[in-house]
């Protein structure tokens, strides 16, 4: 589903990444570990095609994500959710209008985010709060809606960079929880996290990087820096 | 789906131009300045044509003939002018006539009236003459030289041929000139408001980088994103569009009120009410399309997919 070929991305001052190869196959729930600027959160964007690479190829399926189009592009991301630290929701939307906004942009129809907004605001445990701003909700609450955002469009591949950073260690795996369960539908998801306890108790694939490359890859590892 | 997008890329642009107040207000101010000069330009534009249309009409070929011409020779000549096809229309007015205006235009001025009592008639005949067109003047000057010269057996019947052409000249120049001035100050106005609009929908992009962050995460088209700020635009562009014709009517009542005196022209106010429409729909136009296309350039620059 995934494929990395030899890529490497270069900032004036330093390297983030450098000749990275891995493939990640359909159904797969892979953690990518490694200390802070070890090149993990570049290699999310480059999935998402925010960053370019400055030499090597990424693709997704069979598209060469760097080199698609301007129209392409927006139809790859929908096949993406995306889940981040600080969850990215907007201030001044209700959780039901975050949600509903990301439908919208994904031009559902307004039948369909009547229906399918508070449903999976159910799944993620919230079905109480369509109303709530995120100011009036915990953190944990926060991260499930900004997980429930990420799944409305029921993406091929889910995307979770750290999700747990800002949460105690009981709502952080009641999280992992929710997201083991949307693997075991079928979603493809690429972790990245400095939480050894979540990574251990996953027992799935660990991409380790240090200084921008690949230094270990076990598909069912442990967490080892 | 198409028809869901526009209706929510408009919503988007409306809720924008009302969210961005302040703001928003500014670009408003910016274009309706820009829209007023445009309007005041096409109005003062066909005001300055029929005034010159008015004083072409009004101006002629005046022929004075001596006092001793023979009214046969002179209306002979009124018969050849009537058939040249530049020649609108030819006036007759006799030695008589002459006096009788002379002294009505006078008659306050006794000295004048007593010398004129003790005195013949000094008056000669007169012919005006209405050219088609101003150009066509120098023609018909040699037309009634060569016809008036031969007439007397070598003697010419003509005292004096007066036009004035210099003033048709001048007046068309000063209207061309005018116009090339209008045209820049409009140009110029134009870009400065598309700067204003530029800035303001940059500041919007900029408050809205979160929702376009996210937007574009989660897969909006290109159009979906930069959409509503090009919607904002127009906005501003409509709004100013109706600000600037109203505040035209009163800036015409005013130029009404301080050239009827002067010449008659068009009437500027029944003017601007006969087309409204046509008013309407230039700075509507100019308005939306400044709108839209300082915000396709600012969202073009800042919001990128």
């Amino acid at each position: 589903m995934i494929y990395f070929d030899k890529v490497s991305k270069v900032y004036p001052n330093s390297i983030a990444l450098q000749d990275v190869s891995f493939t990640i196959q359909p159904g797969e729930f892979v953690s990518i570990v490694g200390h802070s600027g070890a090149g993990k959160t570049t290699l999310l964007k480059m999935i998402l095609a925010e960053e370019a690479p400055t030499s090597g190829k990424v693709f997704f399926d069979s598209i060469d994500i760097h080199k698609a189009s301007q129209r392409q592009i927006p139809k790859l991301r929908r096949r993406i959710g995306s889940v981040f630290q600080d969850f990215r929701l907007l201030p001044n939307k209700t959780a039901y209008e975050n949600i509903a906004f990301t439908m919208e942009a994904a031009g559902r129809s307004d039948g369909e985010i009547k229906s399918d907004v508070p449903h999976v605001l159910d799944l993620v445990g919230l079905g109480d709060k369509l109303r709530s701003f995120p100011y009036e909700l915990s953190g944990g609450e926060r991260q499930r809606i900004s997980i429930a955002r990420a799944i409305i469009n029921q993406p091929d591949l889910l995307i979770v960079d750290e999700p747990t950073g800002n949460l105690d260690p009981i709502t952080s795996s009641e999280i992992m929880e929710i997201f083991k369960k949307i693997n075991e539908i079928g979603t493809t998801i690429v972790l990245t996290t400095h939480n050894k306890k979540i990574v251990d108790s996953l027992g799935r694939r660990v991409i380790t990087l240090e200084r921008g490359q690949i230094i270990r890859d076990d598909k069912e590892g442990k967490y080892a820096l | 789906m198409l028809r869901t997008n526009i209706k929510r890329v408009l919503k988007l642009g409306l809720v924008n131009f009302g969210r961005n107040g302040l703001v928003s207000v500014s670009s408003v101010m910016a274009m309706t300045i820009t829209l007023f000069v445009i309007g005041a330009l096409y109005l003062g534009g066909n005001f300055l044509n029929s005034a010159l249309i008015d004083v072409k009409n009004k101006m002629d070929i005046s022929v004075s003939f001596k006092i001793d011409a023979p009214d046969a020779d002179i209306l002979s000549l009124k018969k050849d002018l009537t058939l040249l096809p530049e020649v609108k229309q030819v006036s007759y007015s006799s030695r008589e006539d002459e006096l009788i205006a002379f002294r009505e235009s006078h008659k306050d001025n006794e000295t004048i009236i007593q010398s004129l009592d003790e005195v013949d008639n000094p008056f000669g005949a007169r012919l005006n003459i209405q050219a088609v067109d101003p150009a066509h003047f120098d023609k018909i000057d040699s037309f009634i030289k060569s016809k008036g010269g031969a007439v007397d057996g070598g003697g010419s019947i003509i005292d004096q041929i007066s036009y004035k052409k210099d003033v048709v000249n001048k007046l068309n120049n000063l209207i061309n000139s005018s116009r090339k001035l209008g045209l820049a100050i409009a140009l110029i106005l134009a870009l400065l408001s598309i700067f204003a609009v530029f800035n303001t929908i940059s500041l919007a992009i900029y408050t809205s980088r979160e929702e376009i962050s996210v937007m574009r995460l989660v897969g909006a088209s290109g159009t979906y994103v930069k959409g509503p700020f090009m919607v904002e635009g127009m906005i501003a562009g409509f709004v100013a569009s109706i600000l600037s014709l109203a505040l035209l009517y009163p800036a015409v009542l005013w130029v009404r009120g301080v050239t009827v005196n002067i010449y008659g022209g068009i009437n500027l106010v029944s003017f601007y009410f006969n087309n409204f429409g046509k008013i309407f729909l230039i700075l509507f136009c100019s308005g939306v399309i400044i709108g839209f296309l300082a915000s396709f350039w600012a969202a073009r620059r800042y919001a990128k997919i």
